[in-house]
């Protein structure tokens, strides 16, 4: 079912990525409408096409529903050019979801590059939420440059809630403090209990490799970390067939999965 | 749409000249029907109102990328073997409109496709089209979201079968234990005898139609016969050994071991022989389009001028393609090679994971239809030596 939904607010993240609050037009389904952190909903601009898009909200917090946007191509540079007040339409929310359940009482590391974050947000709210259930919360975060880093107005509030905040970029500027490299070097400054420590990450291909790589080394289990996978996707039910991966649909059986289920395929060449 | 099977089927005896009155009943009973005939030198499904326009007297010769039909004088109405054409167009069609939009006053409204009612009888279906229906109906009905389109067609079928008693050099349906013989999931079968057809009934509509039409019953000798050439048929194929023989129509004809093909080919996705197959495949998806079972499609908005009515038109797609894979970060399946890799491995090994069932029913269908001849059978064999 395709809904159709408002723009309620357009907040301009970093430059090319903006989050679109939405409200659902039918007052039943928005109602109804529940999502778990890491789920996607396909954004659809009639026209133009639908998108894959991540819910970056609380999900607690069921007025607001955000997806967080880089323009990439035609859905989403079509989507770019809507104000507040517009319409566009979605159905939702697909996929997997992030191992909530699994990382309670347990160490979090979270280690996601550029847009990645968005879709661990949701994870990171309900910590705050529930902090008490968590053991150490770790968010290791990187992007191009500092002015390409996400939801920097939030990490005060994160870190006062007890998340360590650790964050680099490529590219460093004259008033950056902070680390200067990929996501993975980041791990060096962590002691990581490895047996209670569960990682979720996302973000391209080959930064999750050499996370997955730097987790691994510090004995984190193949069943304790989480990748989320990206590949295209067109009709988000398991029906279309342009993301199956190995034994899996991208869109129904992930996006999240174990590293343990990806093993055999993510180190390998035009899989 | 046909039930499962039960004990106790009717059976008939058909006149060769009461294929007509079949045609009629079920012409009656509302359905459009459907059966194989030739158009352009090929044998496909075409609309058929008499016994007349089945393709009496022909066979065809089919290998790798290659697909003759030949004029045989003993040869029945069903005496040729399966064309470019399958079921699956009956109810996935190539093109189908899964979504309206349509903007009123700076508000979209959404319509989702009415439903196709049209009943469609399919006559001719061999047992390896019959498996690919339960393939597309495991794929499209039996998993967490179920395909209304392909739901509404499948549901206004009548299928009948065929049970061959010849194969082509390309048939592989024994390895794949899907026929000759039409192991299920039809409403009537057929054996082609010299002088008639037995009717085996397979459904409760099967039943219904054969009392209705109130066809004698086949003597047993009629019903042995036909049981047994089939089985003869099949005989025949198990005993195949890939030797080539210098009968100028028939080349190498093909079986294909199935034995722990999952972990053979899914444990060998680095084999040379990817990359050599990449060097013969032109990607050009004659495979994907001809195979029953392949069931990708992409969904593409196709516009008024004015933007203000879109519908979604939904069409098949295929793992050859780079769209296929596209992503803005890149296309995931570069090379030929790496397409081939995973069609080949998703029909034969991860179909197993999705679905519990094999993705290939061996119709032999991507073998002919191959413009470069490339043969899974062969193409397994060498990944498994
Ligand atoms: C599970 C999942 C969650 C995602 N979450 C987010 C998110 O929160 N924020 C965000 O900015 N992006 C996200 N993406 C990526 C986003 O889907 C693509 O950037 C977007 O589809 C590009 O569409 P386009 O029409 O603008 O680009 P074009 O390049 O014009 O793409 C055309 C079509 O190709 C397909 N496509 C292209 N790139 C991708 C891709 N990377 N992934 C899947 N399909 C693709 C889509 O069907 C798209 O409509 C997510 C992708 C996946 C698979
Ligand atoms: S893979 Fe080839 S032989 Fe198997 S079902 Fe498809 S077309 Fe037929
Ligand atoms: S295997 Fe043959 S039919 Fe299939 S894409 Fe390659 S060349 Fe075309």
């Amino acid at each position: 079912m395709t809904h159709r939904a408002r723009i309620t607010r357009i907040k301009a993240e970093v430059s090319g990525i903006w989050t679109y609050d939405l409200a659902f037009e039918d007052e039943a389904v928005a109602a109804s409408y529940r999502f778990a952190p890491g789920q996607f909903n396909m954004l659809y601009l009639p026209g133009f096409g639908e998108s894959a898009i991540s819910v970056s909200s609380d999900a607690e917090s069921a007025e607001t529903i955000s997806h967080t946007v880089r323009v990439a191509g035609n859905v989403t540079h079509a989507l770019a050019r809507k104000k507040v007040g517009d319409e566009v339409a979605l159905r939702g929310p697909f996929g997997s979801a992030w191992p909530i359940e699994q990382c309670r009482g347990q160490d979090v590391v979270i280690a996601c590059g550029g847009v990645g974050l968005a879709p661990l947000r949701p994870v990171i709210y309900h910590v705050i939420r529930h902090r008490g259930d968590f053991g150490r919360v770790i968010l290791l975060y990187g992007a191009r440059t500092p002015a390409d880093l996400l939801f920097t107005d939030e990490y005060a509030a994160w870190q006062d809630a007890d998340v360590e905040v650790c964050a680099t970029v490529d590219l460093g500027d004259e008033t950056w403090q902070g680390d200067i490299g990929v996501v993975p070097i980041l791990f060096y400054r962590l002691r990581l209990d490895a047996p209670r420590t569960r990682v979720l990450t996302c973000g391209p291909e080959v930064m999750m490799r050499f996370v997955i790589f730097e987790a691994r080394a510090r004995k984190v289990e193949k069943r304790h970390i989480y990748i989320s996978m990206e590949r295209n996707m067109n009709c988000a039910v398991g029906l279309c067939g342009h993301c199956q991966l190995g034994p899996a649909f991208v869109c129904k059986d992930g996006p999240v999965f174990t590293y343990e289920k990806m093993e055999p395929y993510l180190n390998l060449e035009d899989f | 749409m046909t039930e499962p099977e039960q004990a106790n089927h009717a059976h008939a005896f058909l006149l060769p000249d009461q294929l007509d009155a079949l045609i009629e009943r079920l012409r009656e009973q509302g359905y459009r029907t459907v059966g194989p005939r030739v158009v352009d030198g090929a044998i496909v499904y075409r609309d058929v109102e008499r016994a007349d326009e089945l393709p009496h007297g022909y066979i065809d010769t089919q290998d790798g990328g290659r697909y003759r039909l030949v004029r045989d004088e003993d040869a029945g109405a069903f005496d040729h073997v399966v064309g470019p054409d399958s079921l699956k167009r009956f109810v996935f069609p190539s093109c189908d409109t899964v979504l309206r939009a349509d903007l009123q006053d700076g508000s979209w409204t959404m319509t989702p496709a009415g439903l196709p009612d049209e009943p469609v009888a399919v006559i001719g279906v061999r047992g390896c089209d019959l498996q690919a229906l339960a393939v597309t109906d495991r794929v499209f009905l039996e998993g967490p979201y179920v395909d209304p389109l392909y739901e509404a067609r499948r549901r206004n079928m009548f299928l009948v079968a065929v049970n061959c008693r010849r194969a082509a050099a390309t048939c592989f349906c024994h390895s794949m234990n899907t026929g000759p013989a039409a192991g299920g999931g039809f409403d009537l079968a057929l054996s082609e005898l010299a002088d008639g057809f037995v009717v085996e009934s397979g459904s409760a509509a099967g039943d219904e139609l054969i009392a209705t039409a109130g066809w004698p019953a086949p003597d047993t000798a009629r019903l042995e016969q036909a049981r047994a050439q089939t089985a003869q048929l099949e005989a025949e194929m198990h005993a195949r050994d890939g030797v080539v023989r210098d009968d100028g129509a028939m080349s190498r004809q093909r079986s294909l071991d199935t034995e722990g093909i999952h972990d053979l080919l899914l444990g060998r996705l680095s084999h040379a022989r990817w990359e050599d197959i990449g060097d013969r495949c032109l990607a050009c998806s004659n495979c994907t389009m001809v195979c029953p079972t392949c069931f990708c499609s992409s969904v593409e908005e196709v516009s008024d001028l004015a933007g203000e009515h879109v519908t979604r038109e939904r069409s098949w797609a295929s793992c050859f393609t780079a769209e296929h894979s596209y992503m803005n970060s890149g296309t995931v399946r570069k090379s030929i090679a790496s397409r081939y890799r995973q069609w080949l491995t998703h029909k034969l090994a991860s179909w197993h994971d999705q679905f519990g069932m094999s993705g290939c029913t061996g119709c032999g269908r991507c073998i002919t239809w191959c413009p470069v001849g490339i043969d899974l059978t062969e193409e397994v064999a060498a990944i498994r030596d």
